[in-house]
């Protein structure tokens, strides 16, 4: 091996800087999404995951979730994403007349059961990025404090046996 | 490069095994592994990237970029595969194999697993067969691997299994709450209960702690190394002879072979991306079904125009892994402690004897599972998103149980690895391309397990029970992955004889799961260690000096 596995880490990660830095929208405070795409797509993912007792989806993080793997391993799913939110925006335009981060709750509601059953295969690709968000291990950015492991009422910090790694850490 | 007595491909369980039981005999013996050398420090708890659940890609390798294979459906449609994706039926690329991240649990077969053609006959359009070697001539393996690699449990409740001569060396661990709820339930249904034989320490063994119970288990390399696989038992063994060198990140393009049909080496690709060869006095694939496969097809010269052991057209067929099945129950208390591994408890009553099904499966309960496995497999009816699926997951996460097990496949000649013709993978090697399907009547015996599953978890309490049941249209291989250089005697219907070796050349053998005839109903990795320890076995008292005879 040229590198040994810390050196291999530092350099994946300087190119991964360039890589977002290249792809960071302009005056968004996302990696990937512009301000817009985050509020229609906020306002379906908290559909998706509505709060109640517990937080919704986006206030798990979940944004932060799908905007982070959008530049790693859903890289694949970028043009997916951006054509997704369009025909999503397009819905609550025709149907409501004004974006979907401003139709009330009900109105959300309907919009995205009409998504899934107009573009079946966006609403299910949000549905499980939004359930790997909340649901998935911290470090990814959703699933805050750990908080899906406290609704469900599983140990975490994790009691049994030791948590000797910080599990809210970045991807590798 | 220097020339050594042998070169084994693929440190897995097999190769592993293989690696020590040459180098403590005194033989020379290269290593190769295509992944790196991972260790508990790579556990990393990530419940979307590990083996299992491979959503942000696998853990354990192989990597999403350049090591594509090809599917075929029963369809004929034809797709390029994601190692993360699930049709890909990954096991993994690393030093230990799939034994570094498994939930490893240690069935032994049982006799009749040997003698599937003669205790049930072949249906149609199968190739069911009998192996060429029965349970008790693997006993004494089965038995070294348990005691060698480290195997817990207690299987003394259990009246199906066959004859052992010696106990397992480690109590099973304390049981969970499912076990308590599961185990007096399959008594009251007339079902022999016994614990869950594993390879992992429940008490200090080998140098290493037990177990610490925690969650992320079954898809991840053990934090406290209490995991037993090869990685952490026969590889340091087999390096500390100093007859073994292992070589990580290389991969191995094809065999090399002599003018006279003899196997000269290999030729592989090390870290730096440079093409080398190595020779060696004999050289053993122990790569898993589908590479180890692909591996010889692609090793072609001028007398193996069709790739190496395949002049009957053998080498890739009778691909199978488990057809896995059973039944989610859903209970009105909590039933669900989440302490690992948490498969505890296990039945054999349905491996065989069932009249109209050619054989069937042990059932247990599963391991842990993290909250993202769960969302998916809520209670039938409910929405998949939205507050009443949130409410589900409050409601059910820990007031359910899951049972499953592998059904026993039916072999189907169809089934099988070639080569893709167009798709190569990084380093321009054709890669695989799986085709086929699963013999139908494995689905029959499939859907009675499922049905046997839910009876059991209704007896156990469940309000309702939602069953756990596919017909897939395309081949099942995973991280069982078997079949492919069967063992037989009639060089027609096989690639290897009853010592691993191929027909065709007398130095060249495949130890690893594509020699199994048939794959039993259970998972197979404590099989592929006893045939690599009984092969081994053969192979060292076979070794002339300074070079093999057979």
């Amino acid at each position: 091996m040229y590198f040994n596995r810390r050196e291999l880490l530092l350099g994946g990660a300087a190119a991964g800087g360039v890589l977002i830095s290249g792809c960071h929208s302009a005056g968004s405070t996302w990696l990937v999404l512009t301000e817009e795409q985050a509020r229609t797509l906020t306002a379906l993912c908290d559909q998706i995951i509505p709060a109640d007792d517990w937080p919704s989806a986006s206030q798990a993080g979940v944004l932060t979730f799908i905007d982070r793997q959008l530049t790693g391993p859903y890289r694949r799913h970028r043009k997916a994403y951006r054509q997704g939110i369009e025909s999503t925006a397009k819905l609550a335009q025709s149907r409501f007349n004004t974006e979907l981060a401003k139709c009330s709750p009900a109105q959300q509601f309907e919009i995205a059961q009409a998504l899934e059953h107009q573009n079946p295969a966006f609403f299910a690709l949000v549905r499980n990025h939004t359930m790997q968000g909340y649901y998935g291990s911290p470090r990814h950015g959703g699933n805050k404090d750990g908080v899906s492991y406290r609704m469900l009422g599983l140990d975490f910090p994790l009691l049994r046996g030791r948590a000797q790694y910080d599990l809210t850490a970045g991807p590798k | 490069m220097k020339h050594v007595n042998a070169v084994i491909v693929g440190a897995g369980a097999a190769g592993g095994i293989v690696a020590k039981e040459l180098a403590t005999a005194g033989l020379s013996v290269v290593l190769f592994e295509r992944g790196p050398w991972y260790t508990a420090h790579d556990c990393r708890k990530d419940d979307l990237r590990n083996q299992r659940v491979t959503v942000l890609g696998n853990a354990f390798g192989p990597e999403d970029d350049g090591n594509p294979r090809v599917l075929v459906d029963s369809k004929g449609n034809v797709r390029e595969i994601l190692p993360s994706e699930g049709s890909y039926n990954n096991n993994a690329a690393c030093v230990g194999g799939g034994t570094l991240s498994y939930g490893a649990q240690a069935w032994r077969f049982m006799p009749q697993d040997f003698r599937m053609r003669s205790t049930y006959g072949a249906p149609a359009g199968s190739s069911l067969e009998d192996w060429p070697i029965s349970y008790d001539d693997l006993e004494p393996f089965y038995d070294k691997a348990e005691h060698e690699i480290g195997v817990s449990g207690d299987v003394s409740t259990d009246p199906f299994h066959g004859l052992r001569k010696r106990d397992l060396p480690m109590p099973p661990l304390p049981p969970n709450k499912e076990m308590d709820i599961l185990w007096p339930a399959a008594k009251r249904l007339g079902l022999h209960p016994f614990n869950v034989p594993m390879l992992r320490n429940s008490v200090p063994y080998n140098g290493r702690g037990p177990c610490m119970r925690c969650r992320w288990c079954c898809g991840y390399a053990c934090e406290v190394d209490a995991k037993n696989g090869s990685q952490n038992t026969v590889i340091p063994i087999a390096l500390s002879t100093g007859n073994c060198e292992l070589r990580t990140q290389s991969v191995v393009r094809d065999i090399l072979t002599d003018n006279r049909g003899r196997a000269t080496g290999v030729s592989y690709i090390d870290p730096r991306g440079n093409s080398l060869e190595q020779y060696a006095d004999i050289v053993i694939v122990s790569a898993c079904a589908i590479e180890s496969a692909r591996l010889l097809l692609n090793s072609k010269s001028r007398l193996f125009p069709n790739g190496l052991g395949n002049r009957h057209d053998q080498v890739g067929r009778n691909l199978q892994g488990h057809h896995y099945t059973g039944a989610a129950g859903y209970f009105p208390f909590e039933v669900y402690d989440d302490i690992g591994p948490g498969v505890s408890v296990g039945i054999c009553d349905y491996n065989h004897g069932t009249p109209g099904l050619h054989g069937g499966g042990m059932l247990a309960n599963e391991f842990t599972r993290l909250p993202y496995q769960m969302t998916d497999r809520l209670p039938e009816g409910t929405p998949s998103w939205g507050l009443a699926h949130k409410q589900a997951m409050r409601q059910w996460h820990k007031r359910s149980i899951i049972i499953m097990g592998p059904t026993q496949q039916i072999p189907s000649p169809n089934a099988r690895v070639t080569l893709d013709p167009k798709i190569r993978d990084k380093y321009g090697i054709p890669v695989a391309r799986l085709e086929g399907n699963v013999h139908p009547h494995t689905f029959e015996i499939g859907n009675r397990q499922s049905e046997r599953a839910a009876a059991w978890l209704k007896e156990a309490g469940a309000i309702h029970t939602s069953s756990m049941n596919w017909s897939p249209d395309t081949v099942s291989a995973g991280q069982h992955q078997a079949g492919t250089c069967r063992m037989g005697s009639d060089p027609r219907g096989s690639v290897v004889n009853r010592d691993c070796q191929l027909h065709d050349v007398d130095n060249l053998f495949v130890i690893d799961g594509s020699v199994h005839v048939t794959n039993g109903g259970f998972n197979p990795v404590l099989t592929i260690m006893a045939v690599a320890y009984y092969a081994s076995d053969a192979l060292v008292r076979n070794w002339k000096g300074t070079r093999f005879r057979s």
